[in-house]
């Protein structure tokens, strides 16, 4: 299944490389990987999400905690969040189809952020489902091209992740346990 | 006060407490290396940068303490690159410097430029690119504090030549470790502790399984008491052997490829095993699917990594071992589970017959025998280093070990060469100790040069080479998995003893069982490093074997002396 990850790590030079280069040398397969600043200086987030069983989810975010800048990991692929993915979408649109792409547009609740007398560019933002949805209606048109930033996810309610947790507890997954 | 980055250097190495470093001078480096003479810290100039690595190691390893290597940019740096694998896969705490190009000329492709940070990410706990003088210190002291804390490892600073040559106010002292997300002390929820206490305490065929962990944590005394609490058998691991010694009745020696059948056998038959330090390396379990099937699994590890990375288990605590073990022992409830070690006496019967040490040798110089005089003939007190392959197994076998880090043996990554190095390192960490390398001929001539570093140095170790005409253990495996077509396995070599009497060295040479005690007395009282050539047995074969790809208590096992006349008989 798909798991998703928040890591917490310093911004420094070649921290991505070090948690991409685990990811590969582990084997692990990202899907989709965001990064961006947060609002404590020094502190970079990212988002991933990796296909994987329970007991390898385990494991990444063992390995990933055995980075020295890496500060806090936390999988939420079991806790009520919010997830999203922005994509920018250009496709062809002339003065026939143009209203009907926008109808579509409208019933995902995109927007459009550019338009020429061949082309839009479509905004969307939601889950993944719901851009796939999207492009799936727009494709006959005709995509000229596409870009997505990633899945980010917030877990719901009024807490966040600590950064600095007491001590990490080594789990073991359910399956192992009960047998 | 004003301090060049080379002072800088010397200085935070000192206050590290490091008196000695391994190494090899070039031109990003010259600018440190002028700065110093001025400290009272000893170089040694190897031959070959991947020694400079395999000593510092050798000198952790024996030592417990932080070793250093040093390299200049580029071919410098990456001949480092073995070691520091070497380093990785073993645990061992070695901080790693190299020179790197001038700042403005970095990522040009400039001369000796290498990318040391890309190169040994993957093989490195963590690693360090500095531009500016004023960020030396604190990261030299976090790269110490990371490789000795935890589970240890390497840590490479890579330094301009820039950052070397700069100069800054600096106070001494004034650094800092800043390591934030960075946690050697993890610790396991109580709960976890709770179920590991029910399963040890209701288990009826329980085996300790021992590794690196137990001398790491310094946690030979923890577990002696847990096994005096609980007598329930060891097994110990390549890396655990001194961990727990040999001399105890319920030592059961070494698991996996070469452990002994009845070891093998008891860990299959097992209803609990206690992982304690180890990591589940394929050499230790065999074939996974058939790997102790009918046991509940309990591991303890510094490294939350290690928990179901190889084998699922039902309790996982991350933590120190020794402190882990402190806190178990009162929950434990005494056994005695003497049918079970009964049990495993009666498994070892069988197997006595077919140990090489009753065997005789019937005028043959077989390498087993030699180790197992060596163990003789020096109480069993000398600090063993091994280099890898057939000789390698022997001495776990037959050298008996007693005492933790007596032996100093290159496990995960199996690196040829390791041992001569290893030995000269371990030597200055240990200058008081009697140091035997033990080697094939093959590994030797890896780094053989390094016989001109111990002749200049002027230090002593012993090396017992065991030379038999054939890269053995590969020759071994060609022997019974593909039809003796020995390919690439021949190997002429040099005469040992005069290759040794070139660097102004004692060589010696022996060919019968007989000169096994004088040669060794010899080698013991001469003064200086001495090499002797052992002319073993050519075609001889490390047993039992586990053959890849088979489980654990499928062995192939050494032929009894009514049988089939293979290798040992």
């Amino acid at each position: 299944m798909l798991h998703k990850f928040i890591v917490y790590v310093e911004d420094k030079p070649g921290v991505l490389n070090r948690v991409a280069s685990l990811m590969r040398r582990r084997s692990f397969n990202i899907e989709s990987l965001a990064v961006g600043h947060t609002d404590k200086p020094g502190v970079s987030r990212m988002t991933f999400t990796v296909d994987t069983d329970e007991t390898t989810a385990f494991r990444i975010e063992a390995n990933l905690y055995k980075l020295v800048n890496v500060l806090r990991v936390e999988c939420l692929t079991n806790e009520p969040a919010v997830e999203r993915d922005l994509t920018l979408i250009k496709v062809r649109a002339d003065d026939q189809t143009r209203p009907s792409i926008l109808q579509i547009v409208d019933v995902f609740r995109g927007r459009v952020v550019d338009v020429t007398n061949e082309s839009l560019i479509v905004e969307l933002t939601g889950t993944q489902d719901k851009i796939e949805g999207m492009l799936e209606v727009l494709r006959p048109h005709g995509i000229i091209e596409m870009v997505r930033t990633g899945t980010v996810v917030m877990g719901r309610g009024p807490d966040a992740p600590s950064i600095s947790p007491e001590f990490v507890q080594a789990r073991v997954p359910e399956e192992s346990a009960a047998r | 006060m004003k301090r060049s980055g080379a002072q800088i250097i010397w200085e935070t190495l000192q206050q590290e407490g490091v008196d000695v470093l391994f190494g090899y001078i070039g031109a990003a480096t010259l600018p440190a290396y002028d700065a110093l003479l001025d400290y009272p810290i000893h170089h040694v100039v190897v031959r070959h940068e991947q020694s400079a690595a395999h000593m510092a190691d050798g000198y952790a390893r024996a030592s417990g303490k932080v070793g250093v290597a040093m390299a200049t940019s580029g071919p410098g740096a990456t001949n480092l690159v073995t070691g520091i694998a070497t380093a990785m896969l073993d645990s061992s705490p070695v901080v790693c410097m190299t020179g790197q190009v001038l700042s403005h000329l970095l990522g040009t492709d400039a001369f000796q430029e290498v990318d040391m940070t890309g190169i040994t990410l993957p093989i490195t706990k963590h690693n360090y690119l500095i531009t500016r003088a004023e960020d030396l210190g604190p990261s030299l002291r976090e790269a110490f504090y990371v490789a000795r804390s935890g589970r240890p490892g390497p840590v490479l600073v890579d330094i301009s030549k820039s950052a070397i040559q700069e100069i800054i106010d600096w106070e001494p002292d004034a650094d800092l470790v800043h390591l934030p997300g960075y946690r050697p002390d993890l610790r396991a929820m109580p709960e976890e502790f709770q179920r590991a206490v029910d399963l040890i305490n209701q288990a009826k065929r329980p085996v300790i399984l021992a590794g690196h962990g137990v001398i790491l944590s310094g946690a030979g005394q923890a577990l002696l008491d847990f096994v005096k609490q609980a007598n329930i058998p060891v097994a110990l691991t390549l890396l655990g052997l001194g961990g727990f010694p040999a001399s105890h009745p319920l030592n059961l020696g070494m698991m996996g490829m070469h452990g002994e059948a009845w070891v093998n056998q008891a860990i299959q038959e097992a209803d609990l095993l206690l992982a304690f330090g180890m990591r589940f390396d394929d050499r230790v379990t065999g074939t996974l699917s058939t790997y102790a099937q009918n046991a509940r699994k309990i591991h303890i590890d510094v490294d939350p990594g290690e928990i179901n990375k190889i084998v699922k288990v039902d309790v996982g605590i991350v933590g120190d071992l020794r402190e882990t073990l402190e806190f178990l022992l009162p929950q434990i409830e005494p056994r005695t589970h003497e049918e079970w070690n009964d049990h495993i006496r009666n498994l070892r019967g069988d197997s006595a017959v077919r140990d090489v040490r009753y065997l005789p040798d019937d005028g043959h110089l077989y390498a087993a025998h030699v180790i197992n005089d060596l163990w003789h003939y020096t109480d069993g007190k000398a600090l063993i280093v091994t280099d890898v392959g057939q000789h390698q197994m022997w001495t776990a076998q037959y050298y008996r070990h007693e005492y933790p880090r007596h032996l100093i043996t290159s496990g995960g990554l199996g690196t040829m060469g390791f041992g001569l190095p290893a030995a000269i390192g371990a030597k200055f960490a240990r200058p008081d100790a009697e140091v035997w390398v033990i080697a094939g001929d093959g590994g030797f001539q890896m780094t053989a040069a390094e016989l001109a570093t111990a002749a200049q140095e002027g230090i002593k170790v012993n090396v017992a080479i065991m030379n038999n005409g054939y890269l053995g253990m590969v020759r071994q495996w060609q022997e019974f998995f593909y039809d003796k077509r020995y390919s690439a396995t021949p190997m002429r070599s040099p005469d040992f003893a005069k290759v040794a009497e070139a660097h102004g060295l004692t060589g010696l040479r022996c060919e019968t069982r007989a000169d096994v005690e004088a040669v060794v007395q010899q080698a013991r009282e001469a003064e200086g490093t001495v090499v002797i050539d052992f002319r073993v047995e050519k075609e001889d074969s490390v047993y039992p074997m586990v053959p890849a790809g088979a489980a654990l208590h499928e062995m192939i096992r050494r032929p009894s002396v009514t049988g089939t006349p293979i290798g040992l008989t």
